[in-house]
């Protein structure tokens, strides 16, 4: 749900993202692995909508991930 | 005598006589009022091939996606694509109604070019279908009749489930690859990176229907939350299965009288299909046949499939075949389908064979939660409800079996076995060539 703390959404392409895990190395407290070494956002979807205090953590993720296959859309 | 003819096989000139021509589509003017996508908006059509979404606003989104194109740049020149592939292996509407009516189909084919300026227009159908003669023949017809103001090509991607998913033929019909595209939508970015209309053949149908009679005609039948006549396919513990034609809205009890009623005692329902949902069949006979009902039964509608699990089929062991055969469906690109449907599958068949326990459950509810919304695709989404709805539609059957019991065993397996094609090898090979 994206609520006015909203400041940027997470996004997640599944058909990229290989399992490596790097983003949950990353971001520990963001981003959790499924029992098969995938990424669960919070939400356990493909979008997380992410708080001020929560863009660091997705930005540290982001950059983390070797195949690109996480992405940050900004708030206008 | 049902709307779309699915009782007779018509020739160009029996179509002809049948529904009269096919009124010429004002071209490259799909938005503007009095368009057909106004009067299909007014006809409040949905789309057949499972998600039941308004077919105006699919039309309009694709007008709007090719707006700026130029005469030259053909990049966003609109190609549109008649889903005819029928993936559910208990579904057979779609077969049935281009071996009846393949005409009305291409007029639909024709009718949505027109409206949304397509220079390219395919029909997709399964490779090893019976039907492509017919479809080949009919085409030849209307070329020699000059029909359609733009050529019709028949294309045949792989028999895989997913192949058929729209954004996968998209794929296909542009690069050649059945696998799904994530995350660009059809409507936007679909084939060769076209704006690309994916619509059920029984959509188009309706569609060629619209373009004759008008969209306060096609309203006249049906529920008014989604009108019109629908196709079904009734199979499983049933007399006469098949397809029948009936107003949306029509009571399952009669559905299932259309088609000589049970064979024997029912458990439950397979509604929607294989990416559908199960219910118990306590009081659903009386459910109403459309979206709206149906969800609020706690069923799916889905591509309109509905099987009857008779009291000696067990249900557990017909969705344990049914979930290997859909994990090994996987298209191989995302970790949450390609490892957790084989996970998903593994429980139940654990499940069947009575080998479970309430721990083994517990995990599979778990997993259950963790296969949704994470796929490139439904494909997991819709496994993992096919599952989900199961355990729940079948919960005494359920502990029977974690009791090491099961309620048929001792009256063997019944007629109607859920069609279930050939295995293939899951993990193995996934990105391979059967996607090409
Ligand atoms: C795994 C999967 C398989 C599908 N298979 C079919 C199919 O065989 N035929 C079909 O018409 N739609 C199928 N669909 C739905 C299509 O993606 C698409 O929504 C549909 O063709 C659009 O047509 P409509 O709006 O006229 O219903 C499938 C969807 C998924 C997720
Ligand atoms: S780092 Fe990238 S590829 Fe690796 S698990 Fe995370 S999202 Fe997937
Ligand atoms: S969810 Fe499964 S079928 Fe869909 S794109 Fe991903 S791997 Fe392929």
């Amino acid at each position: 749900m994206s609520t006015d703390d909203t400041v940027a959404t997470l996004l997640l392409n599944p058909t990229l993202c290989d399992g490596r895990g790097m983003c949950h190395d990353a971001a520990p407290d963001l981003i959790e692995l499924d029992e098969w070494g995938y990424p669960l956002l919070p939400g356990h979807t493909l979008r997380a909508d992410l708080t001020k205090g929560q863009l660091k953590a997705a930005e540290d993720a982001t950059h983390a991930c070797p195949v690109l296959a996480l992405h940050i859309e900004r708030r206008r | 005598m049902g709307r779309l003819g699915i009782e007779t096989r018509s020739s160009l000139s029996m179509h002809l006589s049948e529904y009269g021509p096919l009124p010429a589509t004002p071209r490259r003017h799909g938005s503007e009022p009095g368009s057909l996508v106004d009067e299909v908006e007014t006809a409040g059509l949905r789309g057949r091939g499972g998600g039941w979404f308004p077919t105006s606003r699919k039309l309009r989104a694709v007008v709007e996606s090719s707006a700026g194109r130029g005469r030259l740049n053909r990049s966003r020149h609109p190609v549109v694509i008649a889903n005819g592939m029928e993936g559910e292996p208990a579904s057979s509407k779609d077969a049935g109604l281009l071996a009846s009516s393949a005409h009305l189909v291409f007029d639909g084919i024709s009718a949505a070019a027109a409206t949304v300026g397509a220079t390219n227009a395919f029909l997709a159908i399964h490779r090893d279908s019976p039907v492509i003669p017919t479809l080949l023949k009919a085409l030849d017809e209307r070329h020699a009749a000059r029909l359609d103001p733009l050529a019709i090509h028949l294309v045949t991607p792989p028999a895989r489930y997913v192949a058929s998913e729209e954004s996968a033929l998209s794929h296909w019909v542009g690069e050649g690859v059945a696998t799904p595209v994530y995350p660009d939508r059809p409507f936007q970015k679909g084939a060769a990176g076209r704006p690309t209309l994916v619509q059920n053949v029984e959509t188009l149908a309706h569609l060629g229907l619209i373009a004759r009679h008008g969209g306060a005609w096609f309203a006249e039948l049906g529920a008014p939350s989604a009108p019109g006549s629908t196709l079904v396919t009734v199979g499983g513990a049933v007399r006469d299965a098949g397809v029948v034609e009936v107003p949306t809205g029509t009571p399952v009890r009669q559905i299932l009288e259309l088609c000589g009623g049970a064979t024997e005692p029912v458990r439950g329902y397979l509604t929607g299909g294989y990416g559908g949902g199960w219910v118990a069949a306590d009081g659903f006979d009386t459910t109403a046949w459309d979206p709206e009902s149906m969800r609020t039964a706690g069923a799916v509608i889905g591509a309109s499939v509905l099987w009857l699990i008779g009291e000696s089929t067990c249900p557990i062991d017909e969705m344990a075949r049914v979930a290997a055969w859909m994990a090994g469906e996987s298209a191989g690109q995302c970790g949450p389908c390609v490892y957790g449907l084989p996970s998903l599958s593994d429980d139940v068949h654990q499940l069947a064979t009575r080998h479970a326990d309430a721990a083994d459950m517990a995990r599979l509810e778990r997993r259950l939660s963790l296969v949704s919304n994470r796929g490139g695709c439904k494909h997991p989404d819709g496994t993992a409800r096919f599952v989900s709805t199961g355990l729940a539609a079948f919960a005494d059957e359920v502990a029977l079996h974690l009791d090491r019991r099961c309620s048929v065993t001792a009256r063997g397996q019944g007629p109607a076995a859920m069609p279930v094609p050939p295995a293939r090898l899951a993990l193995v090979d996934v990105s391979g060539r059967d996607f090409e």
